[in-house]
């Protein structure tokens, strides 16, 4: 079922999410070449690289929204065929104007199929673990950016999916609420017991959050550096001051090209 | 939150009666300008009556007027909603293939540059002096719009949230449902309000062309027998026809798809 597996070293635990040699090129443009990409179950990798290096389009792909051009995404084992296995969250929240609250939170769930009345249900009972309670019945046009974040984020995280797909979601939110998102993600993920795959381009919320960090090389993209963050858990923001977490950026800096 | 409802349309209630006051003002100021020219220059009332009298011919011939109001506003009616089902329908089609868009748009375009006024007469020679081919003129004045709206609202949406749909593992009826409907009735509405203004006159340019009832059979008939006070309350009639049926498609959008009506959607 793995396919062919010679030559990769011991054999290790089936992983959660696999890319095998992807390539996609569109309209003529070859944007991933051979892109490797392995992901054991509840790891938490980050994806960062050059814009415009095509980390979105190799989510995309992870989230079985498009195939490659080349290459097979396997889950579990089993190639991605469809969307709707994973959990996928996009840039911007996307939240529906003429959606309250807590019908925008149930929106994942009516999608697939739960009925509006449970779908509702379980969207209004989840609100209070993200601090959103009393906002149910709000339309969204009220809330802070920092908040349309949260409901987007319990709005995938309800699918209760065990592998979670963000594409920078917090690019456009100030420092602040971005701190707080970014633990938010991390009592997701303990909760959930999710694989995570995290898209950025801040290097210090890469290894702030992630196991594992992926850095992408200029279009067309392969991955230029597979490094693993060896920083004690749980994480804090003291540790952004430490030396290993200063080499660490210093060679994530160093494999983007920025350090030279 | 249902408090604040309310108290948000007391607001918008009171604002909207405060901002319709410049043009009753003005409404009346001109009908008394009217008035007064009329009998300061001793107009006859074969070339202008004045509101006065127009206002008396209405209520003389109240029940006249009100028997041939019924079939014009039928026909308005009846043609709107068929315009909306085939503008929607071709605007569904448009969008969803380059193919239909390539076949139907340039006939739909061409269908527009055709006097429809002229094509009337053919109409009352096919379908006889009945309300079907008024309808049928409606449907030709109002629908174009509504099928521009619908192919422009359905191509509005953020091609985003269909994938976030397609990774929640939505089915293609549940993203043409839950995400695009309501994301295209913004343009949906804007097409309907326009077209709904056309309609009264479409109606009334059918029964120019060939019938034995409605407002526009008896402007004909006042005008060949000088009746030009009754003939200046039809005119009325009309145009309140056509005001009254633009509010009550703003009030439909209003019950259902209030969020629309925000400056910034």
């Amino acid at each position: 079922m793995a396919g062919v597996r010679v030559g990769r070293g011991p054999v290790r635990a089936e992983p959660k999410l696999a890319a095998r040699g992807i390539g996609v090129e569109k309209g003529g443009v070859r944007i991933l070449d051979g892109v490797d990409l392995e992901v054991a179950p509840g790891e938490f990798v980050a994806l960062i690289g050059p814009s415009g290096a095509g980390k979105s389009t190799l989510l995309g792909l992870l989230a079985g929204l498009e195939a490659p051009s080349e290459g097979v995404v396997e889950k579990d084992g089993v190639p991605l065929s469809s969307p709707g296995l994973v959990s996928y969250m996009p840039q911007s929240d996307l939240l529906l104007p003429w959606r309250s609250v807590v019908a925008n939170v149930a929106l994942g769930l009516e999608a697939t199929g739960v009925s509006k009345r449970e779908a509702r249900e379980r969207a209004s009972e989840s609100l209070e673990r993200f601090g959103l309670d009393g906002f149910g019945g709000a339309p969204p046009w009220t809330l802070s950016g920092g908040m349309r974040s949260r409901v987007a984020l319990l709005r995938t995280a309800l699918l209760d999916r065990d592998v979670l797909l963000l594409d920078e979601p917090f690019g456009a939110l100030d420092a602040l609420t971005r701190r707080d998102l970014q633990g938010w993600i991390l009592g997701v993920r303990d909760e959930l017991a999710a694989t995570i795959v995290l898209v950025t381009h801040d290097v210090d919320e890469a290894i702030l959050l992630a196991d594992r960090v992926v850095v992408l090389s200029e279009r067309p993209a392969r991955v230029a550096l597979d490094l693993e963050v060896d920083l004690e858990r749980p994480r804090t923001m003291e540790q952004e001051t430490t030396e290993g977490f200063a080499a660490l950026k210093a060679r994530l800096l160093g494999a983007l090209g920025v350090l030279r | 939150m249902k408090h604040r409802k309310t108290g948000a349309r007391k607001k918008a209630g009171g604002g909207r009666l405060r901002r319709a006051l410049p043009a009753v003002l003005l409404g009346l100021l001109v009908l008394a300008g009217w008035e007064g020219a009329v009998r300061l220059f001793g107009i006859p009332s074969f070339l202008l009556p004045g509101p006065v009298e127009i206002a008396g011919a209405f209520w003389e011939a109240r029940a006249l007027l009100l028997e041939h109001s019924i079939p014009t506003a039928f026909e308005a009616i009846v043609g709107f909603l068929c315009a909306a089902v085939t503008g929607v329908v071709s605007g569904f089609l448009i969008n969803r293939s380059a193919l239909m868009e390539r076949a139907l748009y340039p006939w739909l375009v061409a269908s527009q540059a055709v006097p429809i006024i002229a094509l009337a007469p053919v109409l009352v020679t096919w379908f006889g002096y009945g309300p079907v081919p008024k309808v049928i003129v409606v449907t030709l004045f109002c629908f174009f719009p509504i099928t521009v709206a619908t192919a422009d609202g359905l191509r509005s949406i953020d091609p985003e949230l269909i994938r976030l749909m397609r990774s929640f593992g939505a089915t293609g009826w549940r993203v043409f449902s839950m995400v695009e409907v309501p994301g295209a009735l913004p343009f949906l509405f804007g097409g309907f309000r326009l077209a709904v203004t056309y309609c009264v006159i479409g109606a009334v340019t059918g029964e120019w062309v060939g019938s034995s009832e409605g407002l526009g059979f008896l402007i004909n008939a006042d005008k060949s027998q000088f009746e030009i006070a009754r003939l200046f309350a039809e005119i009325g009639i009309l145009s309140f026809m056509g005001v009254g049926l633009f509010l009550l498609v703003a009030g439909l959008q209003r019950l259902v798809a209030p969020w629309t009506l925000r400056r910034n959607g």
